[in-house]
């Protein structure tokens, strides 16, 4: 076992298939900063809001007003020069730092995929990603590698096959398998789709698409894996993907793990994905076919996969952490966030904050659409950290305004998965005797059924 | 390339082309499912279209009124005008709702019905005989809170009243300045009304599409937001001061004349209960509305029968309202308590319409269009 360990890092492989990866990640990564950018999104998220909404022990990252551009470009740029692998290091570091930065600014806008860019960028950091085709290797022969250590293709084959299996346990529910809920929700109401539109109404296209979505999920890493399913797999990929982006307004998402998932071919595709690329722009491929092998020494070695391994420890548990927490996740969502829970619930609430002044028992409402915008104050009305912080936002903000013994609660109501909305949080709690912390928070009332599974 | 890899690739490509985020918004033809097709047109030649038909034969008469009125101003003119004012903020409640189409290209609720009027700012503009009503900055200076001013509350008596288009100094600009309330109130309906007759109804009734331009889901977000803002906050929540600690009598809609405010409530309220069941402006019967499109749904999903909860509460606001002084300036002043147990009843149904309405019916509040997960 440890010699098959041991020989196992020690086998090298072509670099072919890690360098598309990075040219086609760093491309469709400056395409997705400024579509971001042409929709208006920067404007409408990060510098209209008047506040926002930080993640704990990350309340100093905010926008920054207008220079919130500013790092939108830096990170466009650093995107473009991974692509071209040029300062690779400098750039894939500056790139993980200005995206992460962005994610970090407002709570609001957290999806999964923009956590699993922040995370993969994280590993490339770590990976020899500029060894072949690269500006880097072209400047730089000392550093041109046709051959890289096997491992480092495979992290990234770990990294993808995490995101899937994850997303897949999250599926095995009660909710998601014998209710097909929410699709039972989401998909009549894409009653418009040429062909699709009316099987969507049926209610076993509800249960289809639930059991195969799960299935589909917890199997793709392992088709993909081996050779004799990998095609098969890849065109799986493929519907899969294009299917959730016609149904669902899900971005540039479903390209990147299209794109992401050629990882997992032989680098004989990469060669001649390559072969094209050069072709194109008359860059002479035959260059970075040296033969040289990259070996790191071993000091660096033992470093590198000390961490990576840790790295992935952390990924594998990380996901887990909810178990930790008393309540039903998708009520409480305390361990949520982080775990590849995708696509996995419809929830949607209201909350009516009250600002009361302790002596007088005076209270008034607080209109939310004088603090928030209507996408923050969604988020904000079903998520437990999204009230708190509100709460205490809102006290700093009436206390300036001179109000005296200030109390802060909230009346809210949450609807999840097509249940009648009940009441969220306990409207008898001063919201800001509680302070934000990773401890389970005591003012979620609790959810009066019973979802079962992961 | 890889032969084995042109076939998901092309597929690809196509499917990037081909769904540009922009959604086409000619809908299919449905079979066995909610025909929304339907619904968007009882909605619209059953409700809507009459509402503003005879909304507009109102503001005619308004305007008819008026200028009989400043023709010759007396005591007997200003009863005539004041019932055809009545008659008017009482037909905008049945209208005020459907802010879409031309209404929402001018503005149209903004136009007629901001209050507090800015009454100072009146009589400021009357005195420098200098006004613009078409300006945004001047949406709170006319529409029927200026009418109100005008007739109600520009003086005690009804001889003082009169005296401001006799015998008052500015006595021509105020009679102006009436005259331009009432003409623009009439012909901002008629343009509103004309938008409807002529091609938006056909638009309207056509788009039939899911995405969030789609006429179900942009009606649905407008007529949450009236029933939460301009029903639940404006009539009832801002005078009771649900929003700041202290009752607001001068944000009591028709300040002026507040006998009228009750009535004003209970005719958006059953403006909105009859859009939710599709029923005909006439009252003659039920059409398909939001009760059925949940109904359907409900088919599917085996949750709470919405409709009824919905319906349900409806009913028990318009139970509580019975308490409900006619005056709401009056009933803020005396008793408050009752005023804010009317928004909590109110409130009930803003939850089970924005939260759990607009979750069956899968639509979103007007969010930024951001990517989902």
């Amino acid at each position: 076992m440890i010699q098959w360990i041991t020989s196992y890092f020690n086998r090298n492989t072509q670099a072919a298939p890690l360098a598309v990866f990075r040219v086609f990640f760093g491309f469709m990564m400056l395409a997705s900063i400024v579509r971001f950018w042409l929709n208006g999104w920067i404007e409408k998220l990060y510098i209209l809001p008047k506040f926002s909404f930080s993640y704990y022990g990350f309340e100093w990252v905010k926008p920054l007003g207008n220079f919130t551009y500013v790092i939108f470009i830096i990170c466009g740029l650093s995107a473009f020069f991974v692509g071209i692998g040029y300062k690779y290091r400098l750039a894939i570091i500056t790139f993980f730092l200005s995206f992460t930065y962005i994610e970090l600014m407002d709570k609001t806008t957290y999806l999964n995929h923009y956590y699993f860019i922040s995370v993969l960028s994280f590993l490339l950091i770590f990976l020899p990603a500029n060894a072949y085709f690269s500006v880097d290797a072209k400047k730089n022969p000392g550093i041109a590698f046709q051959k890289i250590p096997r491992w480092c293709i495979d992290s990234i084959k770990l990294l993808l096959g995490i995101v899937y299996f994850y997303a897949g346990l999250a599926k095995i529910n009660s909710d998601w398998l014998l209710k097909a809920m929410p699709l039972k929700i989401w998909l009549p109401s894409k009653y418009d789709l040429p062909f699709l539109g009316d099987l969507l109404q049926q209610e076993w296209v509800h249960y289809a698409f639930s059991w195969s979505g799960m299935f589909y999920d917890l199997l793709i890493p392992f088709l993909l894996l081996y050779r004799r399913t990998r095609l098969f797999a890849f065109v799986l990929v493929v519907i899969f993907h294009v299917l959730t982006r016609v149904l669902f307004p899900i971005g540039m998402f479903p390209y990147i793990m299209i794109v992401s998932a050629l990882i997992f071919f032989d680098s004989g595709i990469h060669h001649k994905i390559l072969e094209k690329i050069s072709r194109f722009f008359g860059i002479v491929k035959a260059y970075f076919d040296n033969g040289r092998e990259l070996n790191f020494y071993p000091k660096k070695k033992k470093f590198l996969l000390s961490f990576l391994s840790l790295f992935f420890i952390v990924q594998l548990l990380l996901p887990w952490r909810y178990l930790l927490y008393p309540g039903e996740l998708f009520w409480t969502e305390e361990g949520f966030r982080f775990s590849w829970r995708v696509m996995l619930m419809e929830k949607a609430g209201y909350a009516q904050l009250k600002v009361v002044d302790g002596e007088t028992g005076k209270r008034f409402y607080v209109d939310n659409s004088d603090f928030l915008t209507p996408f923050q104050e969604k988020q904000m009305s079903t998520q437990p950290d999204f009230i708190l912080q509100y709460a205490h936002f809102l006290a700093d903000h009436f206390k300036k305004d001179g109000h005296e013994n200030i109390e802060i609660y909230v009346e809210s109501y949450v609807a999840l998965n097509g249940r009648k909305s009940t009441s969220y949080i306990d409207p008898d709690t001063n919201l800001l005797e509680e302070k934000d912390s990773f401890k389970h928070k005591t003012f979620i009332l609790p959810f009066n059924d019973q979802i079962k599974g992961l | 390339m890889s032969k084995n890899l042109r076939f998901p690739i092309l597929i690809l490509l196509i499917t990037m082309f081909s769904c540009s985020d922009a959604e086409d918004d000619t809908g299919g033809d449905t079979t066995d499912s909610f025909d929304r097709g339907k619904m968007l047109q009882n909605w619209a030649d059953n409700i809507i279209i009459p509402s503003f038909e005879t909304f507009e034969g109102i503001t005619q008469n308004l305007e008819e009124k008026t200028l009989a009125f400043t023709e010759e101003p007396t005591e007997a003119g200003l009863t005539e005008l004041r019932s055809a004012y009545e008659e008017g903020y009482l037909g905008f409640q049945t209208v005020s709702l459907f802010e879409i189409g031309e209404a929402e290209a001018v503005n149209y609720r903004a136009n007629l019905n901001t209050y507090p009027l800015d009454a100072e700012g009146v009589e400021e503009k009357i005195s420098a005989d200098e006004y613009n009503l078409e300006l945004p900055s001047s949406y709170d200076e006319q529409g029927f809170p200026a009418l109100d001013y005008l007739l109600n509350g520009i003086a005690e008596s009804d001889s003082e009243i009169v005296e401001f288009y006799t015998s008052h100094e500015n006595a021509e600009v105020y009679k102006n300045y009436l005259e331009s309330v009432s003409k623009r109130i009439n012909a901002l309906t008629s343009v509103v009304h004309s938008g409807w007759k002529n091609s938006f109804r056909d638009d309207f009734v056509a788009n039939t599409g899911s995405s969030s331009t789609g006429a179900v889901d942009r009606i649905t977000n407008d007529y949450v937001l009236y029933y939460e803002k301009f029903v639940r906050s404006g009539k009832i929540g801002i005078p009771a001061g649900a929003f700041t600690g202290n009752p607001v009598p001068g944000a009591v809609e028709a300040y002026y004349s507040p006998s009228l405010s009750k009535d004003l409530y209970l005719t958006a309220l059953q403006t909105t209960q009859n859009f939710f069941n599709g029923r005909h402006f006439d009252g003659s019967q039920d059409g398909p509305g939001y009760d059925d499109y949940l109904d359907y749904l409900n088919t599917i999903k085996n949750g709470e029968d919405l409709s009824s909860l919905i319906n349900g509460q409806f009913v028990t606001i318009n139970e509580q309202a019975a308490v409900l002084d006619n005056n709401f300036v009056s009933q803020v002043e005396n008793n408050n308590n009752d005023m804010l147990a009317a928004f909590d009843e109110l409130q009930q149904n803003v939850v089970l319409l924005k939260v759990d309405m607009m979750q069956a019916l899968s639509i979103s509040v007007d969010y930024v269009d951001s990517d989902g997960d």
